[in-house]
């Protein structure tokens, strides 16, 4: 092999500039990209791209508030708020494992089949309630099946553990938890509490791995106690439905009161309805009749008029009037009386409860007098109980009345009030002429009595009460073992709605007060439309007073004189609920 | 070189070293603080519950309308109606 001589090798050509810019330049447009999308990613979409960060690892969670209670005065629960659980399910996921369609259905006391169906219209859901609001434990036991697709939500329920006894005062919350009626509505601002929330991070798996971002406290709501004593509440409900079911009677009222503080001890009405069971929810159970119903007073009305004339001087206790012969014309009217008395003094008046005795002492007053006499007693002012749905008395001015509106508004018609407008003027007779504010909150801010009559007139209209409930009066069945009991019956016709007064439809009334001498207790029962026959006052209500009434002079260790007068509020234990303080007993009125 | 100009530099980077490992101990102990909180927390709650039921319970076996079936019914009690209230008069 010849030896070749290699070509020498070539001049190796020089390198284009171009090179080292082209490369220089891709790594600059490089270095520009990276920066560019750096600037893009850290200035431009920082917010953006910051919430979606936060958004799959920051969460806020809800603390819920816990409602506050509703207790008496002696701090028995009257509506207590409690956890339970909502089951829900994924209608497919269940229905793809049959054996658990039938266990589920069995615990949550359903036919398999219907639920089974139930499932099956709701296949294309991902989320459907199976179950009503069931107790933790019940719930435990359902998931417990493990069954897939079935999952639990916990809230709170609230419960009403003196049922229909006290619902209408107490009323009731609805789904969502805020109050509808009663004092659930009047205090809800005060029970309701705040809902906290804190911030955290979570991981993937759901755990909080950092809870110091933010953190606002739940508060819970306050508990409301109120003026009832429900152990009275219950006596004077009891009574009350036997004797509206005895009388054929459409409805009642009942109302105790404490005649010295104003507090109410008692307030109920039939027909009533339960508030744990939401399918009673509805007028006209739901309403409560003491407060929101007016009503003509009739005859219950006539010892407002007679402390009205005794005040102004113009008769005294001794004076005499002549109603015979057992009627008599004002005008147009005829004012009759069902038991003629011939000549009588004021408080066989009041006994016999005769229309013409009072028709005459009103047209010796005068409109004005009568008029004013009824304001005295408050009337026309509003009670003030922040009770929803406070229906204000009717009183129109003593300058639109004539003769014969004189005349009638002497016996209690013209003019209408609610119970509680009639307890507190009768309050006024038993507190020796110092009317209290009544009230249904415990703690509301004291507001002081006032003057309506002297002390003398109190007393002297209390001892012609006496003589009502003695025999030989129209009330002796309110009469109570070992009292003294003064009142006043009222048997009021309705009005018709033509309005004409119907002879048929009675409103049957009795007021009175315990122990006559040095009252304690005002009590007001009203009997709307007994059917039975029996439509007086002294005998469709005076006996559900007395009954009631010798209920709670025992319970409340009131004495026969009235003179032991025992606190009516021993000591309770504070409620808490939630919250890790004490939750403090201190309601705020909301007005 | 002065062997003391050595020696502030070092003593910086134990400290730094030091607080390092503080902070990942700290942020451990936090950890471990928040998630006992979070038990104490459900706790609270458990308790709460079991108070709000306890205290139903007593509502509802307290009821007046029970007690008044059981006296009457099993127990064959009546209202007192021959009593004396005796006054203790100072």
């Amino acid at each position: 092999m010849k030896a070749r001589r290699l070509a020498p090798a070539p001049a190796p050509a020089p390198v284009g500039g171009w090179r080292r810019g082209f490369v220089l330049g891709v790594m600059a447009l490089g270095a520009c990209v990276v920066f560019g999308r750096a600037f893009q990613l850290e200035v431009i979409d920082q917010d953006f791209l910051a919430a979606e960060g936060s958004k799959r690892s920051i969460r806020d969670v809800t603390i819920p508030a816990h409602r506050g209670a509703i207790v008496d005065r002696r701090g028995e629960p009257l509506a207590l708020s409690a956890p339970v659980e909502s089951l829900w399910a994924v209608p497919q996921a269940l229905l793809d494992a049959p054996r658990y369609v039938d266990a589920v259905a069995k615990l949550l006391g359903r036919q398999p089949d219907e639920l089974r169906k139930f499932l099956q219209a709701r296949a294309d859901r991902k989320f459907v309630y199976i179950s009503d609001p069931l107790s933790p434990g019940e719930a435990k036991r359902v998931l417990s099946l493990g069954a897939p697709g079935v999952f639990s939500d916990p809230s709170y329920a609230r419960y009403y553990p003196a049922g229909e006894v006290a619902g209408q005062v107490v009323g009731f919350c609805g789904r969502d938890g805020t109050g509808l009626e009663g004092i659930e509505k009047a205090q809800e601002s005060v029970l309701a509490g705040k809902q906290g929330s804190r911030r955290v991070i979570r991981d993937r798996a759901g755990h909080i791995v950092e809870d110091n971002l933010k953190f606002v406290e739940a508060q819970s709501g306050e508990d409301v106690q109120l003026t009832i004593d429900l152990r009275i509440q219950y006596l004077a409900y009891r009574e009350l439905k036997e004797a509206v079911a005895e009388h054929k009677a459409k409805g009642g009222t009942i109302v105790i009161a404490d005649s010295a503080t104003g507090d109410i001890l008692a307030i109920a009405s039939q027909p009533g309805f339960n508030p744990n069971n939401p399918g009673e929810r509805k007028p006209p159970g739901t309403r409560n009749r003491a407060i929101t119903d007016l009503y003509e007073p009739g005859s219950t009305a006539k010892p407002l008029l007679v402390a009205q004339a005794l005040e102004l001087g113009l008769f005294q206790p001794t004076s005499t009037i002549d109603t015979t012969p057992g009627w008599f014309k004002v005008g147009a009217l005829t004012v009759r009386d069902d038991h003629p008395g011939g000549v009588m003094d004021l408080a066989k008046i009041l006994a016999k409860s005769s229309n013409v005795g009072a028709a005459k002492i009103g047209l010796t007053l005068g409109p004005e007098a009568v008029w004013a006499g009824l304001q005295r007693f408050g009337i026309a002012e509003p009670l003030y109980t922040a009770f929803p749905g406070e229906a204000n008395s009717v009183l129109r001015h003593y300058s639109q009345w004539g003769e014969i509106a004189t005349a009638t508004a002497s016996y209690g018609y013209g003019w209408s009030l609610n119970a509680l407008h009639e307890v507190r003027a009768y309050s006024a007779l038993a507190n020796d002429g110092l009317m209290p504010h009544l009230r249904l909150i415990k703690n509301a801010p004291p507001v002081p009595p006032q003057r309506a009559i002297s002390a003398r007139t109190a007393r002297e209209v209390r001892e012609m009460l006496e003589t009502v409930v003695a025999p030989g009066g129209s009330a002796t069945r309110a009469a109570i073992q070992g009292y003294k009991v003064a009142g006043k019956t009222g048997t009021a016709r309705k009005l018709s709605d033509n309005g004409v007064y119907d002879a048929n439809r009675h409103m049957a009334l009795f007021v009175g007060m315990v122990p006559a001498e040095n009252p304690r207790l005002v009590g007001l029962v009203i009997i709307d439309e007994p059917s039975d026959g029996r439509y007086y006052g002294g005998l469709a209500a005076a006996p559900v007073f007395a009954s009631v009434m010798q209920g709670a002079a025992r319970l409340l260790q009131i004495s026969p004189e009235g003179t032991h007068t025992p606190d009516l509020a021993p000591p309770s234990l504070p409620r808490a609920v939630g919250g890790p303080t004490m939750v403090k007993v201190n309601a705020r009125t909301t007005r | 070189m002065k062997r003391g100009a050595l020696l502030i530099p070092l003593s910086l980077i134990i400290a730094i070293v030091v607080s390092a490992l503080a902070v990942v101990r700290t942020k451990h102990e936090n950890r471990g603080l928040v998630t006992e909180l979070e038990g104490l927390r459900s706790d609270r709650e458990r308790l709460d519950m079991e108070w709000a039921q306890l205290q139903l319970e007593e509502a509802t076996l307290a009821n007046n309308n029970r007690v008044e079936r059981i006296a009457r019914n099993q127990l064959g009690m009546t209202e007192p109606n021959d009593y004396v209230i005796v006054e203790d008069k100072p």
